[in-house]
Parts: C-alpha cells; structure tokens; sequence
C-alpha cells in the first residue's frame, strides 16, 4: 500500500502546469481585472495581468478638454483617491502659471487629502477583510467611512467624486459645520482604530494569511517602482508628502511610516499606521485654518506657457504623477498620468509567483488595486 | 508551543475579536443603542444641501429665469451636456433684434456633476438640485428642457 505522498510524487503522476484566469469577472479583483495565471496544482508560477477591461482613454481624451476640464476626469481614475488626483492637475497648472494660491486653500486641500486618505484606507480594510472572509470589518469600517462621507458632502457636494479643486483655489468654500464635524471625527477614529484591532489585526486565522505570505524585497519594489504603502511595507523611503512636500504638508508634523517586513502583515500595518498619522495631521490643521480667499483670480480661459510641467502627489495608493504638455494653446498637447495602481501592479507579479492561489487573493488585497486607475 | 497551547491562543483570538462584535450585539438587542443603518426607502435620506443632484434653472413666482443663453455653461461643460438653442426676437422697448435664449437643454445622463457649468454662467441662472431620485426605464427622459415653457427672461439681468 502507498501513502498519498508517494503516488503524487511518482514520475508519471507529477502534476502538469495549466493555465487560470483570474477575472475579468472575478470578485476578488474589485474589478475588471484579468490576471492570466500559470498554476502547478494549487501553486502559482506566474501571473500575466491582461489590461484593457475598463480602458477609457482618458489620457487622449483631456487633448480635447480645456485646462479647467481636465480636472474632473482624474476623478475617474482612482476614485477613491480623487480629491488627491484633482489636486496634482490643478497644482501642475499653478505651477506652470506661477500662481501662489492662499494659504487658505493649502490647508483646505491638505485637510481634504487626509480625509480622504482615511476614507479609503477604511475601505481597504473593510474590503480586505472581506476578501480573507470576515464579513464583520466591512460593517465597521463602512460606518465610519460614512461619517467622512458626509464631511466630504456638506463641503463639496459629493461622496466619491468630488471635483473640488479648480485650477487656483477650491470650488466651494468650507461648509460652516467642517470644523466641528472633523473634530467629532478625530475622537471617535481614535477610538475605533484600537477596536479594529482586536476585530481583526490579532486574530490567529488573520495572523496566518498574513504573516511571510507574498514578500516584495525593497530592491524589487524600487525596480518595478512600487510606491506608497506598498513600497513602505517592504522598507522604501518614498513618501511624496515628506521628499517633496506640496500644499500645507510643509507646515505640519507627522511621520512617514515605514515597515520592514516586506509582506502582507507589513503593507497592512502601513496602513493602519497611517490612519493614526493622518489624523494627527488633521488634528494639527482643524484649529488653525487661516483666513483669506478660497479662489485665487485666474482667467476662465486658461493658457498655459509653452513646456512641460510634472507634479506629482502622495494619494493613498502611492505617487500620482501629472505631467502636462503644453503648446500655448487653450488644450494641452499630451498629458500623462503616472497612476500608482500600474506600477505596484507590476510588484505583485514579484510577490504572487510561488504562493498558493488562495494566498494571491490576500496579497492582491493588500496591494489595494483600484482597477480604472491602471487602465486609464 | 504546544498542540493544545495552540488551540488554547486561538480561541482566545477569536473570543478577542468576538468581545468587539458582542459589546455592539448585546447593547442592540436591549436598548438600540448602536443601530446606525437608515432604513432608506421607509426613512427618508439625509442630504445635504450642496449636493450634487441635478442642474436646474431657477424661477421667480412670474415664471421668469435669468439665463441670457450666453451659452457660457455650454462651453464650460466637458462632455456636451449642455445645449442652448437659441433665437433672435425683436425687443420690444428699443425694437432690435436680440438674441434670447429658446431652450436650454440638460442631458443628465452625460452630467458628471462637475459644477462647471454652474461656476461658469455670469448671472447665476442655473444652480444644483438635491433630487436624486432620477432612475427611469427610458433613457430618453433624462433630456430635459431646464427653461420652463412659457418662461421669460427676468427684467434687469442683462445689465
Ligand atoms: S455639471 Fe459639468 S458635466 Fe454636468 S452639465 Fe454642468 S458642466 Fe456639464
Ligand atoms: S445658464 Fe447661464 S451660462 Fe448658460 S446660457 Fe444661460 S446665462 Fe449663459
């Protein structure tokens, strides 16, 4: 009688490699993502990501588009990080204009980053925790996403894609409830990000999916250009808001939070760190923000100078890049977008080969995909 | 650590976890103390008074707007969900021709709601609705005509 172990490894048993899709349609992509899988059994030996699902060429489609109605397709890039995206656009315009807007508007922008930054870390953890199959942190996570849901839509007038900024201030001034609602929201996120982790960080089964599973090294992240908190999860210094600060981020205190593990329980404490450091950031701004114009004088017709201008901001996925070139005209004449979702895309090739497909799901979660913000 | 030292850790990480969940359970199925979800189509939803529904123009109790059809909002809008048909009508007071707005027509299922068009229009004409209630079956009914028939252009705008 043969054990298990001896018929699989007999020579004529040996398993054959085969090929899986992972989506479009798969629901742990959060999106029409297609990863083409090569699998030996149950391991995965390579992934292929096949792009193009959601492809709405909006980098060719702002050629046609005015500088001010640039902005709001950058909405539709990463949507969750959009008040960071419409900020790099109308930063790289101010910045090719030569406009110094108030110190009103910094604050304002800075304000709003950070709130966003939370708001999409929360749904990050919600979700992921819902990938692994913990259907509670959802819950949890949405009912506090919802308090800065309803900040963001007292001021701007939306939830999700907002279009505050405008090419030399905000579009609306700040809703007269803004700072007693931050303030109600510092105490209680305080109070609940200790709760989500005895929800959810100690737990053994969490532990388990998370701890050596899908290890990115720093020399891998740098050379596939991973950044945000995928890159800082394996010990890369590349916070934009620390090496070249832009708006307030000059002005207030706060840590760039490194991990060294490299793997998923690193990216994920990354996160959860920032969240604290976030609110600090809010906490420093919520009492002082200073008076003065929330729009600077600009023309309704915006014309660039002949160049090309590059800023790029730290949004919650990592470094999003603008780089405007312009003619003189009225439309610019190319505009790249450098999305942090393509990049950590490629790590992820790096740090799913050889770990079971079950496992690919919490690695995938942990990069924190947004999958319009790749395709463009 | 041991086999049994192992179970022992993980049912205490378990029960960790399942005090957060129960210190919300217990006090619910007493007091409702924590529920928080809006029972939307019974409650009504909270909105607030920016957002973001729909463009509408507004009109005075006389049936009178104060959209010149400048057309400025249909320049400013990024994808074309604005158009102004326009016409020339004799004015009555000097007895030229004038250019007057015909209908100003609302595509809210391109609108992004980027509030260009709102920031662009020079005598404030055209402002946000709150209503959200906009699913229809036909697509069709999404074109709408802001300027209400009938309407006239308020006195004293164009100065
Ligand atoms: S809100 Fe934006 S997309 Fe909608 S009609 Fe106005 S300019 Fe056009
Ligand atoms: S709504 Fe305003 S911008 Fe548009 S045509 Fe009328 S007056 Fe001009």
């Amino acid at each position: 009688m043969e054990t298990n172990t001896q018929i699989l490894s007999t020579e004529d048993l040996r398993s054959q490699e085969y090929f899986l899709n992972m989506g479009p349609q798969h629901p742990a992509t959060h999106g029409v993502l297609r990863l083409l899988l090569t699998m030996d059994g149950e391991i995965v030996k390579n992934i292929e990501p096949d792009l193009g699902y959601i492809h709405r060429g909006i980098e060719k489609m702002v050629e046609y588009d005015t500088y001010r109605q640039i902005i709001h397709v950058t909405d539709r890039l990463d949507y969750l990080s959009s008040h960071m995206n419409n900020e790099a656009v109308a930063l790289a315009i101010e910045k090719a204009l030569e406009v110094e807007v108030s110190d009103r508007i910094k604050v304002i922008r800075t304000m709003m980053d950070e709130l966003t930054r939370i708001a999409s870390h929360l749904l990050w953890w919600g979700v992921m925790g819902m990938d692994i199959g913990a259907l509670t942190t959802f819950m949890y996570a949405f009912r506090d996403r919802e308090m800065i849901n309803e900040i963001m839509e007292k001021t701007t007038g939306a939830r999700l894609t907002m279009s505050y900024n405008i090419p030399g201030g905000v579009m609306f001034d700040l809703h007269p409830d803004f700072v007693k609602d931050v303030k109600a929201f510092i105490p209680h996120m305080r109070k609940v990000l200790p709760e989500y982790d005895r929800l959810l960080t100690g737990n053994i089964i969490f532990q388990r999916r998370m701890k050596g599973v899908g290890y990115l090294s720093a020399e891998d992240a740098i050379s596939h250009g991973a950044s945000g908190p995928v890159a800082r999860g394996s010990g890369v210094r590349c916070d934009i808001r620390k090496k070249a600060p832009y708006s307030a981020y000059d002005r207030v205190e706060f840590d760039e939070i490194i991990e060294t593990g490299g793997d998923n329980l690193a990216r994920y404490q990354v996160r959860m760190r920032e969240m604290y450091e976030s609110l600090n950031i809010l906490e420093q701004l919520v009492d002082n923000i200073p008076e003065g114009p929330y729009q600077m004088p600009m023309r309704t017709l915006i014309k660039l100078p002949k160049g090309e201008f590059y800023q790029r901001v730290e949004t919650a996925r990592g470094e999003f890049g603008v780089f405007i070139v312009s003619d003189g005209k009225k439309n610019p004449y190319r505009v790249k977008f450098r999305s942090p979702g393509f990049s950590n895309l490629n790590a992820l090739i790096q740090a799913g080969r050889g770990v079971k497909l079950a496992d690919l799901v919490a690695i995938m979660s942990t990069f924190d995909f947004v999958i319009p913000d790749i395709d463009r | 650590m041991t086999y049994f030292g192992k179970i022992f850790y993980g049912i205490k990480t378990l029960w960790t976890g399942m005090k957060v969940t129960g210190g919300y359970f217990f006090p619910n199925i007493t007091r409702k103390k924590y529920v928080i979800t809006r029972q939307y189509p019974d409650e009504p939803a909270v909105v607030f008074p920016r957002f973001k529904g729909e463009v509408v123009m507004w009109h005075n109790e006389n049936n009178e707007h104060r959209c010149t059809g400048c057309q400025a909002c249909e320049i400013a809008c990024p994808n074309g969900s604005i158009e102004i048909i326009w016409k020339r009508e004799v004015d009555p007071e000097t007895g030229k021709k004038k250019k007057m707005l015909d209908q100003h027509i609302y595509h809210l299922s391109m609108c992004t709601m980027c509030s260009l068009c709102i920031q662009a229009c020079p005598t404030n004409a055209i402002m946000w609705s709150t209503n959200f209630h906009n699913a229809t079956y036909d697509r069709g009914l999404l074109t709408k005509v802001l300027n209400k028939p009938g309407s006239k252009l308020m006195a004293g705008v164009e100065e």
